[in-house]
Order: structure tokens, then sequence, then C-alpha cells
């Protein structure tokens, strides 16, 4: 009776992993509906072949080598499947872990939640280069970046290994929960190295300086991204409680699921009353950062926060997002769709907040680990970009990027009518 | 009167707005058009089979000036929109018959 108790657990623990998985993928759609929707019409085709290339490209490479580098284990994947004992090693692990301890669940369920965080981190990347990079090298970037740079600080995070045999950022007390900083800071970490290298779309900055906007072609699909992203969310926090099968584990998923729909809320709220504050208008593209700012924010600790703690930390994150912003503009740091600050300086945010209600981390802990993070994800992605710069280049010529690098990278229109 | 149109690059149309407020014409109309001259279009490929396309987005202005207006008007334009490169575009200028200011029925180059 026992045993059929701990292969129901099993079962359900491992289903729940799926679908918060599957969840996951799906913000992937979220992610290409909002880009397609803050580029222009000539930018879109591109830009949509970059989000199902790069997450197509994060799937192969964490399949590939990623997956090992992060947490040990064989390359290629082989042996995931389970084999002859799968059953046998099942049962004999849930009875050490115990009907409260630790879930157990399938490996190949656990292989496909973790490549949907990679094919996250990766895709935030793809806003902030978007317009102007060339396509190739953008993907030449995804493969080191999901085959080895994000795959090894996993390893120091997740993975619980040290820093290059230094420290355990563990041991110091580093939490995130959901990856507010290892995955959410990493990509924007990536993004702003490439940014530097590539510079401002043309005619962005003028020498007088002022900012020129440049506004997005689809508002709606930019909407229908953002509400995307919000449902899968769920997943990205639902499902890093990893467990489900116990009364306990349980109610911690109810609240994270919570928590995450109030953070985003509270994000919206802020960062569309801020925008009215300071343009004099309602911005919808703040208020959509500022959705996706709240749940960056609450991601690094969705379950301990009251619900009511987790829509002020949401909000804090939309004031933040507004402002960072506005300040990367000034810094001549063009970034089409706001992804440094939503998941950069959000990122932050959400490392800060979580010792504010988990005992169990320390701010000294959570800024180790934030610094951990960005030092190396800089050095190595800004190592991969200056190496792409040099031997393909990254940026479109002038007239390409006039032109529109749908023409020029993908050959196809995305608003083809009109005279055919 | 005269009535200027130019086919311009749709990347240099804020230059060409500029350089028309500087020497003090007033109002504009803008269009967004496709056309070709001789820089053509060129072929593309959807799903593996061929397709042309012969036409590229342009901008069209319109400006209606007084007469003196006429020369400083052209410069301005092809300086502003001049790029070197084929595809430029083109000015036309024709003869304006009447011009009406339709709030304070204005007309002639009080209007314009």
């Amino acid at each position: 009776m026992e045993e059929q108790i701990f292969q129901l657990q099993y079962a359900m623990d491992t289903f729940y992993f799926l679908v918060c998985g599957a969840l996951v993928m799906w913000m992937a759609a979220g992610f290409a509906m909002l880009e397609a929707g803050l580029v222009r019409s000539k930018n879109t085709t591109e830009i949509l072949t970059k989000n199902v290339a790069l997450f197509s490209v994060a799937c192969i490479m964490y399949l590939v080598c990623g997956y090992a580098v992060m947490y040990g284990g064989p390359v290629l994947l082989s042996g995931i499947e389970g084999g002859d004992s799968l059953v046998a090693d099942a049962l004999a692990s849930k009875v050490e872990e115990g009907f409260d301890g630790g879930s157990v669940y399938s490996g190949a369920s656990d292989f496909f939640f973790q490549v949907v965080f990679v094919a996250t981190a990766m895709s935030i990347v793809s806003g902030a280069v978007a317009e102007r990079m060339k396509l190739w090298a953008f993907l030449a970037f995804a493969v080191v970046m999901t085959g080895f740079i994000y795959p090894l600080e996993g390893s120091w995070t997740w993975g619980g290994n040290a820093v290059f045999g230094l420290y355990t950022l563990g041991d110091m007390g580093f939490s995130d929960f959901a990856g507010s900083g290892i995955v959410h800071l990493a990509g924007a970490t990536a993004a702003l190295a490439g940014v530097i290298l590539l510079g401002p779309r043309f005619g962005k900055y003028s020498a007088d300086g002022s900012i020129k906007g440049i506004p997005g072609a689809n508002l709606p699909l930019a909407t229908l991204g953002t509400f995307i992203l919000w449902l899968g969310w769920f997943g990205f926090n639902g499902g890093s409680v990893l467990k489900l099968s116990d009364v306990a584990s349980a109610n911690s998923v109810a609240m994270v699921f919570l928590n995450t729909n109030a953070a985003a809320a509270g994000g919206l709220v802020a960062a569309l009353l801020v925008a009215r504050f300071m343009f004099g208008k309602a911005d919808l593209t703040m208020a959509l950062n500022g959705a996706l700012a709240g749940l960056v924010a609450i991601t690094a600790e969705p379950s301990t926060p009251t619900a009511l703690q987790a829509t002020l930390f949401g909000a804090l994150g939309g004031v933040l997002v507004v402002l960072s912003i506005v300040g990367l503009d000034k810094l001549k740091i063009d970034d089409p769709v706001g992804a440094i600050s939503v998941h950069g300086s959000c990122g932050i945010l959400g490392l800060l907040l979580v010792p504010i209600t988990n005992d169990a981390s320390t701010f000294v802990g959570q800024i180790v680990g934030g610094l951990t993070i960005f030092v190396w994800v800089f050095v190595a992605s800004f190592i991969v970009w200056m190496a792409l710069k040099a031997i393909i280049g990254l940026r479109v010529s002038e007239e390409e990027e006039a032109e529109g690098v749908d023409v020029s990278e993908c050959g196809l229109e995305a608003y083809p009518e009109f005279t055919k | 009167m005269k009535l200027v149109t130019a086919i311009i690059k749709p990347f240099k149309l804020d230059d060409a707005r500029e350089a028309l407020s500087e020497i003090g014409v007033q109002g504009i109309t803008v269009t967004e058009v496709k056309g070709f001259g001789r820089q053509k279009g060129h072929t593309e490929l959807y799903r593996g089979a061929e397709y042309v396309v012969d036409f590229l987005p342009k901008v069209k202005i319109e400006v209606a000036i007084a007469d003196d207006l006429l020369d400083q008007t052209l410069e301005a334009i092809t300086k502003a929109a001049n790029t070197g490169k084929i595809g430029d575009g083109k000015i036309f200028v024709t003869d304006l018959l009447q011009v009406i200011r339709i709030r304070t029925g204005e007309t002639g180059e009080d209007a314009v």
C-alpha cells in the first residue's frame, strides 16, 4: 500500500513538473509576441525568427552538454529514460525521502523543466539587441550561452557546486527560488554585454543629447505577449516548488501562484502610475513592462511573502523598471523592449528582497551571488560577443538597418500586403 | 503657386521635414507609397518559391508653396533626401490653380 502511494506521489510530482515545464515553454510564445509588438514592422519577421530559433538552439545545446555542465551526469542525456531499474530506483529514493520529504520524479521530467528555463534566459537577450544585430551572430552566441555560460553559473547556484572551487553560494546564504538572478539577471547581463558592443539603433540618440522614441508596430501583440508571459510564469515559479504531492507542498504551490499573480498586478499598476506621473499619459508599454518587472521581482522568493508583501514587492519592481528604462536611455544604452531593465534591474531587486521574508538567506549571500552571476556572465558574454564581432560582425549595415532586417536577414516581410 | 511632390526614401522624411521648416514652409502632407524607378525591385524566396518584390517602400511629400519659394524648396528637399545611392527618388513640380484655407476661407497666396 505504501509503495502504491509512493508511486502515486512520483507520478503526481512528475506530472506537475511536466505541466509547469509546458507553461514555461509557453513563455517563449509570450516573448515572441511581446518583442514582435514592440519593434517596427520592417523588423518583425527577423525577431520572430530569432525567437523560434533561439528556443530550439537552447533545447538542443542544453541536451547536448548544458544539462551535464549544470547538474553533472551524462552528455547527450544518455540514460535519462531510466532503464530496467527505473521503478526500483525510484521507489528506493522515495523510501529514503519519505512521504513528506524531498520530491522524487522522473529524470526526463527534470530535464524538461530545466531546459525551458535556459530558453527563457536566452530569450531575454533577443529583445535588447533587436532591429540591428545580425541574426546568425545572435544564434552563434545562443549556442555558447545555452551550452556553457548559463549552465556554469547554474551549476554554482542550483547545482550546488563551488564557484571555480573557491566558495559555495548556498553556504553563504544565497537563495534564488525560481531564478531572478540565475535566469533573469543572467539573461539581462548577456544582453547588456551585447548591447554595449552593438551600439544603439541608427537615429536613436542624437549628438545634441536628445532621445528619439521609436514606437512599436503592434501593441495588441505586445499586450498578448505580456499576458502569455504572465500565465507561463505560474509554471516558472510554481514548478520551482519542486513538489506537489503532500499538503504542505500543495499549499506552498498555491501561495506561489497567488503571490506570483499579486506581484504582477502590483508591478503593472505601479508602473502605470509612475508613467502617468512622469510622462502625463498612461503608457501601455510601461504598464506591460511593469507587470513583467513585478514578476521578475517576486521570482527569487514567491513562497514566503504574504499576499500583500508580494503585491508591494511587485510594485517596487514596477517603479524601478520605469526609472531604469529612462536611466538606460540617458546612458545611451538602447534597449528596444526594456529587457535589461525588466530582467536585470528587477532581477537584482528580486534577489535583495529575499531576506526580508526568508530567514534562511542573508543579504551578504544575495549580494555575493548576484555579483558572481553578473561578473561571470558579463565577462564570458563580452568575450564571445567580441569574438563574433571580429569574425563575422555583430551589426547589419546602415542600408540594411534602414531597409529593415526582415528583408536583409530573412528575405520576408511580416506584413507584405499592398500591391501583392 | 506651385505644388511640389517629392518621392523620397522613408528614413529621409525627418531630414526633409526639418529642411522645409527651416526655409519657412508651413504645411506638408505625407503619404506612404510603394514604387520604383531605375532602382527596380528584387527577387525573394518564399518557402522555396521565387516571388518578385517590384515595389519598394517610399514616402511621398506634398507641399503647396508660393512661387518665390520654389527654388529654395527644391534645394532643401534635394539636399535633405540625397544619399548618393540609387533609389533616392524624384521631385515633381506642378502649377497650383487655386488654394483655399478651409477654416478662414482665405484663398491664393494667403492660404499657402
